[in-house]
């Protein structure tokens, strides 16, 4: 029954999303106040819809309901209650609700929340919001069912699968949607932006919060999938240029653009007609992430052929919603004209510089991710994409990005000082050349990329930090002076400077663990001792354990450090009752500098058993570094002015006539 | 500096941003595409040694041996026209089974043994790499004609 109730349910809000699709937009056009009016009532009501639909599918996995096809593929009776929770989103239709649950809350969100926009734009953004809506809701209804019944039941499920029963992969898939999901905030803004023929500095204060809101949820869902690669995929990897990565990372990349091109629109209003094609692009990307990933195209494009239906209706959809978009950019944009002008050499010279590269290096990342699928399809031919193209293409784009963002803060707007700007962070330059001189002389191998690496890494970190203590006046003005300033700095400067050092920590984190890891692949015996990275691994044995679902054997290793002993480490290998699924449970203990990594694997059969232990010293500064980013994020959406909320706008004027640019 | 001038330096910066990508992606596609070869293939082209390529087909029963050191493990690789040997040195995936699709990838050596550097995990036991289904199919209708 209560399934049922929520598959009326998701019906219902197809319906409402429809009315929310086309009325207020047209109110807007006509002039009609009261259709305007519908958009706000309806936002809410809808969304309340989709949660009492998201709500009967967490009922039916939470009770094991077996009759439901989606709870009978995908969760099992013995399953621990936070994994059948997650296992509501672990699969390709109960992800799909989650999309349209978040799409609808930020819906409704600018309804509540939006009381200051002007109602014409709110109407229009929240009708493009419901179209995107519509679509999904109509993918998922006509082809993509979670509600669908199994006759006869199952006595029991076929259970989630055990790589996925994990907590950092239960929350990953809910903070890439926040993610994808915000963005088509930024994205429905850009479109009303577009019919309306009006683009000013409220809209991207408007813009701004929710794309960086948005960022920073997939900042936090991108960091913990890697995560969750190190620990758990058993090899110590944290990032493989996988398609499926590869698919949340190219909005982000757009995403980072846009968050940049948004304060120029802010504080200058130039660039305005990139900043909305960057926020199409950016959420254009985002569906393309989702529907890859969970329709199974990466793997192959024979997904496709498998359910043509599907296959059918996210190539439609996409084209509707891209295409769409861009015809509409086409016409409008010429009309978006004006802004601040400003020399190359600038605070906007420098972000539009960070754009251009952004956007080409996630051009490239795109490129190499579908190239196979068009290979495929056109000649039948199977190739990989492997990480060597994307550190040849993707690597050398992010050198300048990085080069720049040490320069760019200290830049005026309009007019910069580029010898200014250096003498201003000799501190930071002489740092840096210190840092790479002493890896070139105390490291055990140095090789000049990696050297180039750390250098851009402490050279990010170290302008970061220069630039607020130059803002600070630290040191050169009275404690009490620095200190009258750092409490009267913007929460967005402090922001940055955070999120700029966070980016420069996962650098060094990436840098560092990859060229100076050690890694050791023997078989050990009881009371052998290997030395590695100045650790001693002493094996003592193995035990079986017993877990909620699964056995295990699980290895003991004492670790130690001259002579002093520091941790004892038990990597185990589970095989889980439901599926007969080995999986490698990695033992990791963090140091102050470094990871500790052991993985037990098979006996050998002569009393030994194969086991890979690895130092990887910096490794956790990625995810230091991420969860940096994302602070840097939030302390920036903090800031007065986005709490304070856009001033009122000028009324808006009849549409042919709105196309008088705001000089600034 | 005039909006005209300003469009200008944003076009020519733009282009030349794409022509360095652009340059950039041509010479990484030539050195970095990996291609996917089954057993057959392997057998028909004469694929030179050290050419980085990946291996699908199933692994042969009966045919996995683990080496004196206990780390070294060799099998063979069928798609039931043909099979090729393969060594690996590592820790073999959670889900690798005789019987079962593997995807590795590799280099032949001078020999015809296949150099494995890496074995492919694949997540689910039912799964099977998309490209090993389509290879065993091309091997199985070789075999009817």
């Amino acid at each position: 029954m209560i399934v049922e109730i929520g598959h009326y349910a998701l019906i219902l809000a197809l319906a409402l999303s429809l009315v929310q699709g086309t009325i207020p937009l047209a109110g807007a056009h006509l002039r009609y106040d009261s259709w305007v009016a519908v958009a706000r009532p309806v936002a809410i009501v809808q969304f309340g819809f989709v949660a009492v639909s998201f709500a009967a599918l967490t009922y039916a996995f939470v009770v094991s309901d077996f009759s439901v096809l989606n709870v009978a593929m995908n969760s099992h009776s013995a399953k621990p209650l936070l994994y059948k929770v997650s296992g509501v989103w672990g699969n390709h239709e109960g992800s799909l609700l989650l999309w349209v649950l978040i799409l609808t809350l930020f819906g409704a969100t600018v309804a509540v929340f939006g009381g200051n926009l002007p109602p014409e734009l709110r109407a229009r953004v929240l009708s493009v919001q419901a179209l995107i809506g519509t679509g999904f809701l109509l993918f998922m209804l006509l082809t993509s069912n979670p509600f669908e019944r199994l006759v006869p039941a199952p006595a029991d499920g076929q259970g989630l699968n055990p790589l996925l029963q994990d907590p950092g992969l239960a929350f990953h898939p809910p903070f890439l949607y926040l993610g994808y999901v915000g963005f088509s905030m930024a994205f429905s803004f850009a479109v009303a932006a577009l019919i309306e023929g009006k683009v000013d500095a409220a809209w991207a204060r408007w813009v701004r919060p929710w794309t960086l809101a948005a960022w920073c949820c997939l900042t936090v869902g991108i960091a913990l999938g890697s995560w969750w690669a190190y620990y758990e995929l058993g090899w110590g990897g944290f990032w493989f240029w996988d398609p499926v990565e590869n698919a949340s990372f190219m909005p982000w990349l757009a995403g980072t653009a846009l968050l940049h091109t948004a304060i120029v629109v802010e504080k200058r209003g130039a660039l305005r007609s990139w900043t909305i094609l960057l926020a199409i692009l950016t959420f254009s990307l985002s569906l393309l992430g989702t529907f890859l990933v969970r329709s199974g195209v990466l793997t192959s494009v024979h997904a496709f052929a498998t359910d043509p239906a599907r296959g059918v209706f996210i190539l439609a959809f996409l084209i509707l919603v891209t295409g769409g978009s861009l015809t509409l950019f086409a016409i409008r944009a010429p009309t978006l004209k004006g802004g601040g002008l400003f020399a190359p050499i600038s605070r906007e010279g420098a972000l539009v510089l960070n754009n251009l590269l952004l956007t080409t290096a996630c051009a490239t990342v795109l490129l190499g991710t579908l190239y196979p699928l068009f290979l495929d399809a056109l000649t039948g031919e199977k190739v990989s994409v492997g990480p060597p193209y994307f550190h040849a293409t993707f690597v050398p784009l992010m050198v300048p990005v990085i080069a720049a963002a040490g320069f760019g803060p200290l830049m005026a707007w309009k007019r910069g000082d580029l010898a200014g700007a250096l003498s201003r962070l000799r501190v930071a330059l002489v740092f840096t050349f210190a840092v790479a001189l002493a890896t070139l002389v105390f490291a055990a191998k140095a090789p000049l990329l990696a050297v180039l690496g750390t250098a851009l890494g402490t050279w990010l970190v170290a302008a970061a930090l220069s630039e607020l203590a130059e803002r600070l006046k630290l040191f050169r003005a009275s404690p009490g002076e620095s200190w009258r300033r750092a409490r009267h700095l913007p929460r967005a400067a402090y922001g940055m400077t955070i999120a700029h050092a966070g980016a420069g920590i996962v650098i060094l984190g990436v840098i560092v663990s990859v060229t100076w890891e050690t890694e050791h692949l023997q078989v050990v015996r009881v009371g052998d001792t290997v030395p590695i990275g100045g650790y001693d691994f002493t094996f003592r044995g193995v035990e079986d354990v017993k877990g909620p679902n699964y056995d295990a054997v699980r290895g003991i290793f004492d670790v130690s450090r001259d002579g002093d002993p520091v941790a004892v480490m038990t990597p185990e290998s589970r095989v889980y009752n439901t599926s007969t699924m080995t999986t490698t449970e990695a033992a990791i203990r963090p140091t102050l500098t470094s990871d500790l990594y052991a993985v037990i694997g098979d006996p050998d059969g002569k009393g030994g058993w194969a086991a890979r232990l690895y130092h990887k010293p910096l490794v956790h500064w990625i995810w230091l570094g991420a969860i940096l980013m994302a602070i840097g994020g939030v302390v920036s959406l903090t800031d007065r002015r986005h709490r304070v909320g856009a001033p009122k706008r000028k009324p808006v004027r009849s549409n042919t006539d709105t196309t008088r640019p705001v000089e600034a | 500096m005039t909006r005209r001038r300003r469009r200008l330096y944003f076009i020519v910066s733009s282009m030349v941003m794409l022509g360095v990508a652009t340059a950039l992606m041509l010479n990484a596609f030539q050195e970095n595409l990996v291609f996917f070869h089954s057993p057959s293939e392997v057998a028909e082209k004469s694929i030179p040694a050290e050419r980085r390529f990946r291996l699908g087909g199933l692994v042969e029963e009966n045919s996995v041996i683990k080496g004196d050191d206990g780390v070294t493990i060799s099998f063979r690789v069928t798609d039931t026209a043909a099979t090729v040997p393969v060594r690996y040195r590592g820790l073999l995936p959670d889900l690798f089974r005789e019987g079962q699709g593997v995807v590795a990838d590799g280099s032949l050596d001078g020999t015809g043994t296949f150099v494995a550097t890496e074995i492919l995990a694949k997540h689910d036991e039912t799964y099977m790499p998309p490209e090993v289904a389509e290879a065993l199919k091309k091997a199985g209708q070789w075999q009817g004609e």
